[in-house]
Parts: structure tokens; sequence; C-alpha cells
């Protein structure tokens, strides 16, 4: 690019904001205002002032004043809906982005607030992620947009530019103006499909096997083979069969020590998606687990906050 | 994200199918389309177009789509050869607008979608302005106006998101509340928008037979004048009216009589105007309602022609062209005159002209007049005369005449009005040996006292004679003023009291003062709207000094004033109410002050925490800072309403406080 373009590119940047799309992402909320929002006719409203302009013309030359009347008549209304447009737009705030989690490959949910002040904002329309959404901002109220974004890849999602614009009241003419906010949503990493279970201290052999314990867990059918001094008589006395108090337990779950470096011969994104995989199974299997990152060291723990605390270091993993 | 595509339209998606709502605002759209052109379509078309329009909402409501090609290909062949039928062409106004008008209805058999709704409201648009070019009155336009809202309505309901929430008249309100808006622009764009001098092409041919006087008496003819109350001229006088039973608005004369009508002479057109000494003058102005002809009825007797008009021997005047909207001539009439002192013995030859066989009893009447009164043709004309007050009468519900028109009237029925009059007279005049032709034009008239004009119906239309005597001229003789005096002292509604079928009703005072409003109303329409030309539009400046607009300055002007307006709107559209009370306001005051000399509130910063800050970056007003954090706070959070004493006070010392830049 020439500097010469260059230079007028960055002009419009400063003081067209949202004529470029190229506009730099804008700390929300984002408040709507003259600067800002953009008219131009719409394919319609072209056709529609050629019509008037042969009405027009028609007129003069028959010399039909009344016709007249009505051309200057549609005319001044066409153009009012001009200023109508861009008051849809004019004062409108944007903020309240909400995002839900979601992994790379997967759609994230976002949900923006559209707020008007005054005035009930009729058929503002939002196009994002491909798609519009139509919704009407009531006086003094919040309008919700939510929407999916594809999420192709771990680590911060920058919310795109998307375009806030309006063809009311008439369809004549489009308000519109392109909003970048500076927003980023996380995308947690995908797990591999399938894989090895996490390295354990005490060996596979005998994990998750059930061993007798102590204390009765739960009662049962009595079936052919349970010792005697398993059943409840008492209890049993009360009802048709015999019941057993069942003494097994699993095996306590071991917490897992989830170590970055004691994966060999992986790259990067194969650990990655590996950890995830098996944080995603102990929380699943509501186990305890720590987690292990060249700069970082999550201790045993378990939970939601835990999860996603490890969730996140992951996927900002450079 | 739409990608960096360089158009700034997304592509477009599938094209929405038309709601409920949208679909009933578009067939009200083409019913009021229909209806304002039913005054010229015929009623066949109307009914059968009404009959589609009203059969497609019905069949849409019951869940039914587009119609299928072998339904619309055929409708619209037959409304092809229909209208080509009817017409004899397509090409014309009134086959042209019946063709578009039946399109129009046959396109929502296949609106299904937003843009088939788009382009069936952009055409229904440019259908209703062509029903102006049928008629431009007022209640006309108004009809045709009042078409727009329906039309914006569906435009408008396209664009909702919820068409349903809202009702029927709900969707007009806010139409109509638009239009109101854009009313001072059209009127200034109408005013200054500079007219055409010349049409660019053609103006439409008017098939519309003639309306109003025709160069033609036949019996019959003038029956259907007499019965139209349409306005045919409006006259507004420098002085003061003439009595009504000078009130002659000669339009026509005619000499050539074949035993059943009369028609002009020959000689009329090729000569100058008849020279003509004149007494007493009146000044006055003539606007004339359109129709489609080039005569213009004047005062008798018109001593010049009017500009862009010419004057015929006979002093009747023609304008340059056919008079198809209302248009205003000066005019002045001499009320004392003679005219044609001396008669060519061509001229009096015509006006002696008798067709052979006619009227033999007749004319031995005016023989036997001829040789008792001898050499005395006032005395001729008196007889005639008498014998019309005394055996006839006036009633426009004449009986039919037989073969010989005038014996037959003479001795016969003696019944009928100012046609049969005036027609039989001049043959009489004509026999006894004396030059007489008929007059035709308007007498009488309604006297407007609320605007001061002179309102002339058609049903004002009337025939008289004039005999030329020696050494005085034309003379007028009026034998209908003979049978009924009311009818010239008066005028026609009283003469035609209990004779014609509608003129009980109009008798009313009251309904006659509505009348004469409304009449008003109109002439103010005719005057104001439909007349303001190129010409009066370049007189429009006078007021300021400029006494021939050119275009340029026209444009000039549309270009500033609309500039004008355009701030008005915009100011409108930029309007923003601060949020919150007067103790908000005075505290953006405040802000304003602070952030001249760089102390900026920030986002999310509270006023405490800002006032604070602003107080260390200010230490030179620290006190006078910290004194008004307090008091705001103070209002703010110590009341559920800010009393108002403490809200005065803190804008008092917001106006008082100055902000110094500290000097590092």
């Amino acid at each position: 690019m020439p500097p010469q373009v260059q230079r007028l590119v960055a002009w419009a940047e400063r003081r067209l904001p949202s004529l470029t799309r190229l506009r730099h992402a804008e700390p929300l909320p984002i408040l709507l205002h003259r600067r800002r929002i953009y008219i131009v006719p719409t394919g319609f409203g072209m056709g529609f002032s050629l019509l008037l302009a042969v009405m027009l013309v028609g007129a003069l030359n028959y010399a039909n004043n009344a016709a007249l009347m009505l051309t200057c008549l549609l005319g001044a209304a066409a153009s009012g809906s001009m200023l109508v447009a861009f008051r849809v737009l004019n004062g409108l705030t944007i903020g309240g982005v909400r995002a839900g989690t979601a992994r790379a490959g997967e759609a994230v949910r976002v949900s923006i607030d559209v707020a008007a002040s005054q005035r009930e904002r009729m058929a503002v329309r939002l196009d994002v992620a491909g798609r519009e959404f139509a919704f009407v901002v009531p006086d003094g109220g919040t309008a919700t947009v939510e929407f999916e974004l594809p999420a192709e890849f771990r680590g911060w999602l920058a919310l795109p530019r998307m375009r806030l614009h309006s063809r009311w009241p008439f369809g004549l003419f489009r308000a519109w103006s392109w909003l970048h906010p500076d927003r980023n949503v996380l995308v947690y990493p995908r797990p591999e499909a399938h894989g090895p279970k996490p390295f354990e201290p005490r060996g596979d052999a005998d994990r998750g096997r059930p061993r007798p314990g102590d204390e009765p867990a739960a009662l049962r059918e009595y079936r052919a083979g349970d010792p005697r001094r398993q059943i409840a008589w008492k209890l049993s006395a009360r009802h048709h069969g015999l019941l057993v108090k069942d003494l097994e337990q699993p095996a306590p779950q071991e917490d897992w020590r989830l170590d970055w470096d004691g994966m060999h011969g992986l790259d990067d994104e194969s650990r990655i998606a590996r950890l995830t995989r098996w944080i995603d199974e102990a929380r699943d299997a509501g186990r305890r687990w720590s987690l292990r990152l060249p700069d970082a060291y999550f201790d045993v723990a378990q939970g939601d906050e835990h999860y996603h605390r490890c969730m996140t270091a992951l996927a900002l993993r450079p | 994200m739409t990608g960096f595509r360089p158009s700034l339209r997304r592509a477009p998606t599938t094209d929405p199918v038309l709601g409920k709502r949208p679909f009933d605002l578009l067939c009200l759209t083409m019913a009021f389309v229909l209806l304002v052109h039913a005054a010229h379509l015929p009623l066949w078309l109307t009914g059968a177009l009404a009959v589609v329009l009203a059969a497609r909402w019905r069949q849409r409501r019951r869940g039914g789509r587009n119609a299928p090609a072998w339904i619309k290909l055929p409708l619209i062949g037959l409304l092809l050869g229909a209208v080509v039928m009817q017409n004899g062409t397509l090409f014309g106004r009134e086959p042209g607008s019946a063709f578009a008008v039946g399109l129009l209805v046959l396109k929502l058999l296949e609106s299904e979608h937003r843009r088939d709704a788009r382009v069936g409201i952009a055409f229904a648009c440019f259908a209703l302005m062509s029903a102006l070019l049928f008629d431009q009155g007022l209640v006309a336009s108004f009809f045709v106006c009042l078409g727009i809202v329906p039309a914006l309505a569906t435009l408008r309901s396209l664009e909702e998101i919820d068409p349903q929430g809202t009702s029927l008249a709900g969707e007009f309100k806010p139409v109509l509340l638009a239009l109101l808006a854009a009313v001072p622009l059209s009127l200034f764009a109408f005013l200054f928008v500079p007219r055409l001098s010349t049409p660019l092409w053609g103006a439409p041919q008017n098939a519309a037979s003639t309306t109003g006087l025709s160069n033609r008496l036949a019996p019959g003819e003038m029956m259907e004048l007499m019965t139209d109350d349409t306005p045919a001229l409006r006259v507004t006088f420098a002085g003061p009216p003439p009595a009504n039973a000078e009130r002659y608005f000669r339009a026509f004369t005619m000499q050539w009589f074949d035993g059943k009508a009369w028609a002009p002479g020959f000689r009329n057109a090729r000569r100058p105007p008849a020279p003509a000494e004149y007494g007493a003058q009146t000044v006055y102005e003539v606007s004339v309602e359109p129709t489609h002809d080039r005569v213009v009825p004047m005062l008798d007797l018109p001593m010049a022609a009017p500009p862009d008009t010419a004057m015929r021997a006979d002093h009747t005047v023609l304008a340059q062209k056919r008079i198809d909207e209302v248009t205003s001539f000066p005019g002045l009439a001499a009320t004392r005159y003679r005219l044609e002192a001396t008669l060519d013995d061509d001229v009096r030859r015509e006006n002696l002209l008798l067709p052979m066989g006619v009227g033999p009893r007749a004319r031995a009447l005016a023989a036997s007049w001829a040789q008792r009164y001898g050499n005395d043709p006032q005395a001729i004309a008196r007889a005639a005369l008498a014998m019309f007050h005394a055996n006839f009468s006036y009633t426009l519900a004449a009986p039919p005449l037989g073969q010989d028109r005038i014996d037959d009237f003479l001795f016969g029925t003696r019944e009928g009005y100012c046609e049969h009059f005036a027609s039989t007279f001049t043959f009489l005049m004509r026999a006894a040996g004396l030059p007489a032709r008929v007059v035709t034009g308007y007498q009488g008239g309604y006297w407007n006292a609320n605007a001061r004009y002179l309102l002339v119906r058609r049903s004002d239309a009337h025939a008289w004679s004039e005999v030329w005597l020696e050494g005085r001229g034309w003379v007028r003789f009026d034998p209908t003023a003979a049978v009924r005096p009311e009818r010239v002292q008066l005028g026609a509604a009283a003469a035609n009291a209990g004779h014609g079928g509608n003129d009980g009703l109009f008798d009313m005072a009251w309904l006659r003062n509505l009348r004469d409003r409304w009449d008003v109303v109109n002439q103010w329409w005719n005057r104001g709207v439909i007349g303001f030309d190129a010409l009066r539009q370049q007189g429009l400046l006078q007021p300021f000094g400029i006494a021939r607009a050119e275009s340029s300055e026209l444009v000039a002007i549309f270009a500033v004033g609309c500039a004008l307006l355009v701030a008005v709107a915009l100011g409108w559209a930029l309007f923003q109410r601060h949020e919150g009370d007067a103790l908000d306001a005075s505290m953006r005051r405040l802000q304003r002050k602070l952030a001249r000399v760089g102390v900026v509130r920030r986002t999310g910063e509270g006023p405490k925490h800002f006032l604070a800050r602003a107080a260390r970056a200010l230490p030179g007003q620290r006190n006078a800072l910290e004194r008004l954090g307090e008091l705001y706070l103070r209002s703010r959070y110590g009341h559920d309403e800010p009393p108002p004493e403490s809200v005065i006070r803190f804008r008092r010392e917001v106006k008082e406080f100055k902000a110094r830049r500290v000097v590092k």
C-alpha cells in the first residue's frame, strides 16, 4: 500500500470509525452516535427514488400540480424516513457480552445486550456469524441477542466484527454501524478421542476392583453363594426375600497426578489434547487430580473451579 | 463474521415470505388504487378486478399460495383483450391506466414474497398518481393522497418484526404522523420546484367529450348542461358586481340554422372584431374550469381580447390553447355599447338566411308584424316578446317537438326554455326582415358574498338573441326574460324552482351556505394549487422585490430552503434527551468544566472518587471541589428525591465554579 493510501486509511480509521470494517477493537460498552452511524439507500430505495423521479418529470410535463404535490409528499416522507432510520440506531448501547464455554471444534454461545435509554427501537438487526438477528429494543430496556460462534482453535477467540443495522421504517434506507467489541471468548482445547490412561503410582493391576470392607454400604437381594453372616436377618424378616449386607466397596480412587513432562514422544498439541481428556475423565469420575505444566502447577483438588483453572491454563498454552 | 467482501450488502438470503398483515395491507392498497381509478374505468372492469382482488385475499388467508400460471396467463390475456376491445387501442390515457390498474391487481396473484410486495407498492404509487391525470380536483386529490397511507403502511409492516402485535389502525397512525412531518418539505418543494414552461413531450390528448357549452344549439343539447351543477366560471370584479340582469357571458354566436339546429356562420372567423363604441366599463377576472375547448365565456360585451386569446368578429373570445385546466383571464367589458353600427351586405345576408320550407306559419306571422309596424324594428321585436309573455310558459321539461320545430313550438306546445325561445325569436326576426343571430353563453350566476366572487355553474347556461337595429348595432333581446323574468333577474335556480328534479334540496339556507363555503375551498384549490403554473411561480418572489424569478433563482432558493429544513430535521434526529434530573444536568456541567482543564471523568468512576481526584489535580480549588462533592453526595444519596433547594444551590455553585488550570 502506498504511504498516501495508508495515511488515508489511517485517517478513515480515526475519523470514520464505522465506515471501515478495519476498525480496531473497542472496549465495551459501545455507544452508537452520529459519528459512527452511516446511511445509504437500499436497492429498493434506489428503485423508489427512480420512480419518484419519473413521477416528478411526468407531473411537471403535464403541468399537473396535484400529481406534483403527491410526488413531493412521497419524496418528503421518503427522505424523512432516512432520519428515522438514523434515530433507530442513535444512542443504542452495546454491552454485556456473555459467552458460554466451548471446546475447539464446537460452537460457542455468545449473547450480547443491546440497550436503549430512550425510545423504543423497532426492527434493529444484527449481522453476525453469517446470520441476521432481528429484534426490538424496548424503551429504556434491553434486548439480548444470542448467537453461536464456531470455535476452531483453543485459546482466545476474538468476537468478530458485527454490523448493527436497520431499514426501519420503510426499507428505503439502511442505517448501519460496524461494531468490533474488544472482547475475547475462551475456547478450551479439544480432548483427544482415545488414548491411554494416565500413569498411576500403584499400577493398574487391581485398580477399581471391589474389595471387601468393614462398613455395610448397601442392602441387596440375596444371591446364591453369599456368606451367611452377611445376611441381614432382622431386616429380611420384614421383607419377602432375604436381604444381604453388601460390604464390598470400590477401591478408593487414586489422585491423578498429571504431568506435562510425564509424556514422552508427543508434540505440544497432543499433550494438551491428552491432558484435556484426562482432566475431563477425572472430573467425570469424581477423581481428584493435580496438573503440572512447564510454567504452572495446580495442586491436587477437584471441583469446577479447579477444572476451569486447569482448562484455562491448557487453552492458553502457547 | 461476514468476511471482507467489498460490498456493504450481504448476499441476499432467500426472500422472506409475506406475512398476513403485510399482505392485508397490500390488498388494501390495491383496493384503494382501484377505487380512485373507478371513476373512469368501465364499471365491468372495476367489478371484475375487485372480484379478483377479493378472491385472492380470501384464498391466501386460507393458506393458499401463488396462483398457477394457467390461471394467471389467461387472466392477463383477458385483461389485454378487454382493454383493447373497449378502447380500440392499448395506448392513451384511458386504456393505459385501465391496463396498468389491471396488471397491478393481477400482480397480487403472484405476490408471495417481500420483493413482490415492494414492487407492487412502488407501482401502486405510480398508479395513484396517474389517477390525477383524470381529475385533479380537491376531492380526487385528497383521496389519492389518502392512498399513500396504506402504501407506506405496507412498506412499514414489511420491516416490522412482529406485525401481528399491533392493530390495523395502529399501522396507520405512525404513517400518518410521518406524512404530517413531511408536509413542510413537500410544500416547499411544491412551491419551488421549477415548472416547465413548455412540456417535454406532448400533453395527453383528452378523449373526454367537451363539457360545457358547445358551438351548436340543438334541442336537448343544452338540457344536459342545465341540470349540471358543477362550476363553470368564477368571476371576481374590480368594482361592485353588475346586477343579475346584466350578467350575460358571451361564448358563441350562431348564424346558421338548418331548421333543427343552430351553428356558427362562416364569416365570423375570418373577419376582424367588429368596430364598437363603448360606454360604462367593468373590470373583472374570469377563471374558467377545464372544458377541453378553446372558447372563453366573457362578460358582455368584451372590449379587448385578454392575453393568449383572440377575439372574433362577433366579439366572442377564443383562447390560443384548449382550456385543460383552470385558467384565469383578465377581462374588460362594456355594459353599454354599440356594436357594428354599419352592417356589411354579406353579413346582413348571412343573418337573414332561413332554411327552405321551415315554419310557414311563423313566416306568415312575422310578415304580418312587418306589415303592421313597417319600419319600426323595435316594435316588431316588442310584439314578439309580448306574444311570448302572454302565451308561453317556461319549463325545463319541454314536450317533444314535431317535424317543424318552429311552427310546432309557436302554435303547438308553447312550453320550453331558453333554447326554444331564442331559436324561435331569432327565426321570427329574420322572417320579419331583421338581421338576427343566436348567442349562447351563461347568464346570472351566484354571488358568493363570503369570498366576493360570482360563481357561474353549467346550469346557468343560457341562449338569447341579438337583433341588428339600424343605428344601434347589435342589440340583445332575451325572449326567455319575457316569459319568465326570474330566470334573468334571479338566476337559473329560481327559474327552475318547481320544474327540475333536484332543486328543492338546494333551497335550504344552511345547505346553500355550506355549498358556498365548499365552493370557496374548491376555488382556493383551483387557483392556489392547480393553477400554480410557471408564470405564477415566477411571481412568487414579488413580495421580496424580485419581479420575475428565474428558474436558477428558484433552484437556489429550493436548495437553501431544503438545507434549512434538513438542518431542522437533523436537529430533531440528533437531539438526545439527557437522562437524569436537574442535579445530573448540573453535574454534567461541572464535568464539562473540569474536562476543559484536563480532569476527565472515567467510565465507571463514581462522583465521590471523581471529585476527589479533581481536588487532587487542582489543589487551588480543593475547597470548592470538596464542598461541591459533599453537596452532590448529600443531595443525591441523602434523600429519595434530591430536595429542590439543594439542587438549586448545587446548580448555582457549579455555575460560579471556575476551573483554572494548574500552572506547572
